[in-house]
């Protein structure tokens, strides 16, 4: 059943990526948290994450042993079992800052949302699959991708976490657009889109809800919360100019002056001890993993396993994308962990379940 | 599906992914630009900015609503306090400053470091309170050595101030610092750390309209901490005002009648369910709690037998003893057991199987009807009513009027009471009702317990010709401008069972009390003014679990509770009153007589 041909095939070049990636992250956050931490010895939450790092890693290499085309068969298995984490949070969540977004099995913590980013990219790939052509998608093709889509949107930005839930879109709307609609149903879909906007705005919202959404959009409107981690996060990574001030020499970082400087706000700390050089590095690193997922999905000769590839490549993206536009000023301030490196088991252990499908696509390449 | 695999296809695939691959490439472009403008370009100037950290948040309190009585005078303002701060970065050194600091202001060196040892190192460039609210004397010493005084700053903060000291503690309430577990519930989204919250009655019940929203500032600091540029400010906004229904003047009164007493006084507008008066005695001085009652202070109130820190209004429940006879009396005129001209005969006691039930009067009342029964509280009447009524229908007609369950105050803390029924007792006990346990009841003794909220709801109702209102504490909520942003109305919440027949008789019956040559509130009538009410006085017999006495109380504390509720004037009543006098024995000679000065001020007020 073990075909000896999938090991010599094994993407180890893929896997060096990822473990410098990591390594690199495990460096930034020990100095993340180390500074400002007064007790004996490294600190809890380091632990932790070398734990879920070699957690995420073990489940990575067993998801390989599986043929990724059972994954096309039990896409509607694994999306409904994250719909159901999704409202089961509504009934059981764990309140956190106001949202529930945490579900808490025995001794973990888990974020639903997070998972249900996999679990929507395994569904859109199997329904595009099936209905994918030249042409492009027609009007009838993408009603079932809708429903997938909007169901857990609707969950995660009730609990609320608009961050996650316009996440999923971006990732579910790049892949659509990855295999092509046509013309007509592009631009349609367009003008209602650019149509309802200002329906919603004007009608739908009130006054606080918009509110909140300005701010989300522009952060210089709530000076004393967003808009002064943002000036605090610029600082940061200003001060640490090309060289960078060095490892644990940071000042930024070591005053808590960003709250979430271990998990959202992560690239602060890099920028200001290992300066643009450092920056620079982990660009790169982060460069070649995307050009290799996407190679994945170029190099594989079943129609489901290239949409998956390259879902998972581009929910990679936007995740990498985001995080750095917001911690430097360039997004909106939203609640999207940076991969490999943000402090949070239920992100590695997700990018980490995405990494293994795609060593998994890369090595049964030759299989359709 | 397997289309793609041809040359044509994977064509197709290539371009699709090339074209992927470019937007990959802009994007990184992009963060690369952005890195170099920020460590590049502008990287001199946030090096300089991230050396002396100065760019910092200051906040500015929203102060918090203001509560007015009913005739707009002020009963809860915001006064200025001043507050010692420092910012530990500032002030090196610390522990030189500190001790510069605790000599000159005559305050201990350890009280001082207690928050900044709590706060340990993150804290350091945050600005910590070292003490509040200082003295007028402590502020001109601190401002007169503010140079030799670094990194500490006075900053005015809005701080509650009760204006009359112990007035209507109970009802006005008093804050307290929010908590953690309080903060993280998602509850309170304008509040912050350190700050405070309502704790108790309108001030906890109203929070989310008295709490403004804080403000803050950006600024930016020079070396010492001193602020060189604001460079945002957002401004706090002021919480909503609060116009109560509460009498500041009758309150006033009420509570200097209590005097020493432990009791309450209830007084309610019968035509619309206002509180006009909610006094509890003991009190306690809410001022004590504004930024922590100290645990001295707290021990003292907790182990008061008087019990200060509890609303009897509402939290205490009293059985209602002959003020009861009034729901017996429509019972069993309603059930037609009895009618206007039916009598019974006293003897001064009721034989009932192999036991004699007294009537509080030994010599007997002789023939009786109903509205000489209630006028003279005659027992042996009553027992017969009602037991010819029975338990379970009694039960119905005092849920009816109210009793034995939540009036809908908008306080929390608020008791139901107990109305026994046969059932009940069988869950609470497993035991049988006894019809002697019928006896006890039907004069408001044995299980019956009511609060002197309900009472006054419930008497009001009587005198109203039978509307239960939910009684209402605050009339209005405007915002610092005077626009109303809330008003609450008037709410009915039931009807008395009774005719207005009926309803006529026991009216007669309670008029008679006062009015009467024989009633039994008959000290209190005021020339001009007809009252009608009803004594009782409640017996005593076993006070309650885990209450421990007190050797020198142990006489005072067996006697029995005084009860008077009345209303005035008997044909179109504007007050209603409900009295209890803990231990005060006979409610017409304790209870009656606050009642009565009530009634003088407010009526003689209202038709000068």
């Amino acid at each position: 059943m073990f075909d000896r041909r999938l090991i010599e095939n094994f993407d180890w070049g893929f896997l060096v990526v990822i473990l410098l990636i990591c390594s690199a992250g495990l460096v930034i956050l020990y100095s993340a948290v180390t500074a400002g931490h007064d007790g004996v010895g490294v600190h809890p939450l380091f632990k932790r994450q070398i734990i879920w790092m070699v957690t995420g890693l073990c489940i990575m290499l067993a998801s390989v042993v599986i043929d990724f085309r059972e994954l096309d068969k039990l896409n509607l298995f694994i999306y409904t079992l994250c719909v159901g984490m999704l409202v089961a949070i509504y009934l059981f969540g764990e309140l956190g800052g106001g949202s529930r977004r945490w579900l808490v099995i025995g001794f973990v913590r888990i974020q639903p949302s997070e998972l249900m980013k996999i679990a929507l990219v395994i569904s859109l790939a199997s329904v595009y699959s099936t209905c994918v052509s030249m042409e492009g998608l027609g009007f009838r093709d993408l009603i079932k991708p809708a429903i997938l889509c909007l169901i857990p949107f609707g969950l995660i930005v009730n609990q609320p976490d608009l961050g996650t839930g316009l996440l999923l879109l971006l990732i579910a709307g790049s892949i659509t657009l990855f295999v092509k609609v046509e013309k007509k149903v592009f631009f349609t879909l367009a003008g209602i889109g650019f149509s309802i906007v200002p329906l919603v705005w004007f009608v739908g919202l009130k006054a606080y809800q918009k509110d909140r959404i300005l701010t989300f959009l522009d952060p210089d409107r709530d000076p004393l919360g967003a808009g002064y981690h943002i000036i605090q996060s610029k600082i940061a990574i200003g001060s640490g100019m090309v060289m960078g001030k060095g490892f644990l020499k940071g000042t930024q970082s070591a005053l808590s002056f960003l709250p979430e400087q271990h998990t959202d706000f992560i690239l602060s700390v890099l920028a200001e001890e290992w300066g643009l050089v450092g920056c620079l590095i982990l660009l790169v690193l982060y460069l070649i993993l995307l050009f290799w997922g996407l190679n994945i999905a170029y190099n594989c000769r079943n129609t489901f396993g290239s949409i998956l590839a390259f879902g998972i490549t581009i929910m990679i993206f936007w995740q990498i994308f985001i995080n750095i536009g917001m911690v430097m000023g360039l997004m909106p301030v939203v609640g999207v962990p940076l991969p490999l490196i943000s402090y949070g088991g239920s992100s590695v252990v997700t990018n980490m379940v995405g990494f293994g499908i795609l060593l998994n696509i890369s090595m049964r390449k030759f299989t359709n | 599906m397997s289309g793609l695999n041809k040359n044509v296809d994977r064509e197709w695939i290539k371009q699709r992914l090339m074209g992927a691959s470019l937007c990959f490439l802009m994007v990184f472009a992009l963060l690369l630009l952005r890195l170099v403008y920020l460590q590049v370009i502008k990287g001199e100037e946030y090096r300089r900015l991230s050396k002396t950290n100065c760019v910092r948040l200051k906040s500015i309190k929203s102060s918090r609503g203001l509560i007015y009585d009913r005739n707009n005078n002020l009963l809860v303002e915001n006064r200025p306090a001043f507050d010692l701060n420092i910012v530990l970065e500032d002030a090196n050194p610390v522990k030189e400053t500190v001790k510069k600091l605790a000599s000159l202001i005559d305050v201990p060196y350890e009280d001082l470091m207690e928050n900044i040892t709590k706060a340990g190192k993150a804290a350091f460039y945050k600005q910590l309170t070292l003490k509040r609210d200082i003295s007028r004397d402590q502020l001109a010493i601190v401002e007169a050595h503010k140079f030799d005084l670094p990194g500490i700053h006075i900053d005015i903060e809005p701080t509650r101030h009760y204006v009359y000291e112990k007035l209507a503690a109970h009802l006005l309430g008093y804050l307290g610092q929010i908590n953690r577990r309080e903060l993280e519930s998602g509850s309170f989204p304008n509040v912050k750390t350190g700050d405070s919250i309502g704790r108790y009655g309108v001030e906890k019940s109203f929070e989310s309209y008295l709490h403004g929203k804080g403000g803050g500032r950006q600024v930016e600091v020079d070396a010492k901490g001193r602020v060189v540029k604001v460079l945002k400010t957002v401004p706090p906004r002021s919480g909503n005002d609060l116009h109560l229904t509460l009498d500041l003047e009758l309150q006033k009164t009420a509570e200097k009648l209590l005097g020493n007493h432990d009791g309450a006084v209830v007084a309610i507008d019968p035509s619309n369910g206002d509180v006009l008066v909610m006094a509890s005695a003991p009190s306690f001085d809410q001022n004590d709690f504004i930024g922590g009652i100290s645990s001295k202070k707290w021990k003292v109130l907790m182990a008061d037998p008087g019990r200060p820190m509890n609303n009897k209004a509402i939290q205490a429940e009293y059985p209602p003893a002959s003020t009861y006879k009034i729901v017996t009396a429509i019972a069993a005129l309603e059930e037609k057991v009895i009618d206007g001209r039916s009598t019974f005969f006293c003897p001064g006691y009721y034989q009932f199987g192999n036991r004699r039930y007294q009537c509080w009067n030994r010599y007997g009342h002789g023939e009786i009807n109903v509205v000489d029964a209630l006028a003279q509280s005659c027992d042996v009447f009553f027992y017969q009513a009602g037991e010819k009524v029975g338990v379970d229908t009694l039960a119905q007609y005092a849920t009816g009027c109210g009793l034995g369950r939540l009036t809908g105050i908008r306080l929390d803390h608020e008791r139901r009471g107990l109305i026994p029924t046969a059932a009940w007792k069988k869950k609470r006990y497993h035991e049988s009702w006894q019809a002697g346990e019928t006896l006890s009841i039907s004069i408001g003794q044995g299980f019956d317990l009511v609060t002197p909220l309900q009472m006054a709801v419930f008497i009001a109702a009587v005198g109203n010709s039978g509307t239960l209102y939910r009684p209402r504490i605050v009339k209005s909520i405007e915002d610092s401008d005077g626009n109303i942003i809330k008003s609450i109305e008037p709410e009915i919440i039931g009807g008395l069972p009774v005719s207005k027949k009926n309803l006529a008789l026991v009216q007669k019956g309670l008029l008679k009390t006062v009015e009467g040559r024989r009633g039994t509130g008959r000290q209190i009538r005021i020339k001009g003014i007809d009252i009608a009410g009803k004594t009782g006085t409640a017996q005593v017999y076993s006070r309650k679990a885990g209450e421990k006495f007190d050797n020198t109380n142990l006489g005072r504390s067996l006697r029995d509770h005084a009860w008077f509720v009345c209303y005035a004037p008997a044909q179109a009543p504007k007050i209603a009153i409900s009295v209890i006098i803990e231990h005060g024995e006979h409610g017409a000679s304790v209870s009656a007589p606050i009642a009565r000065a009530l009634i003088k001020q407010y009526l003689e007020r209202q038709t000068p």
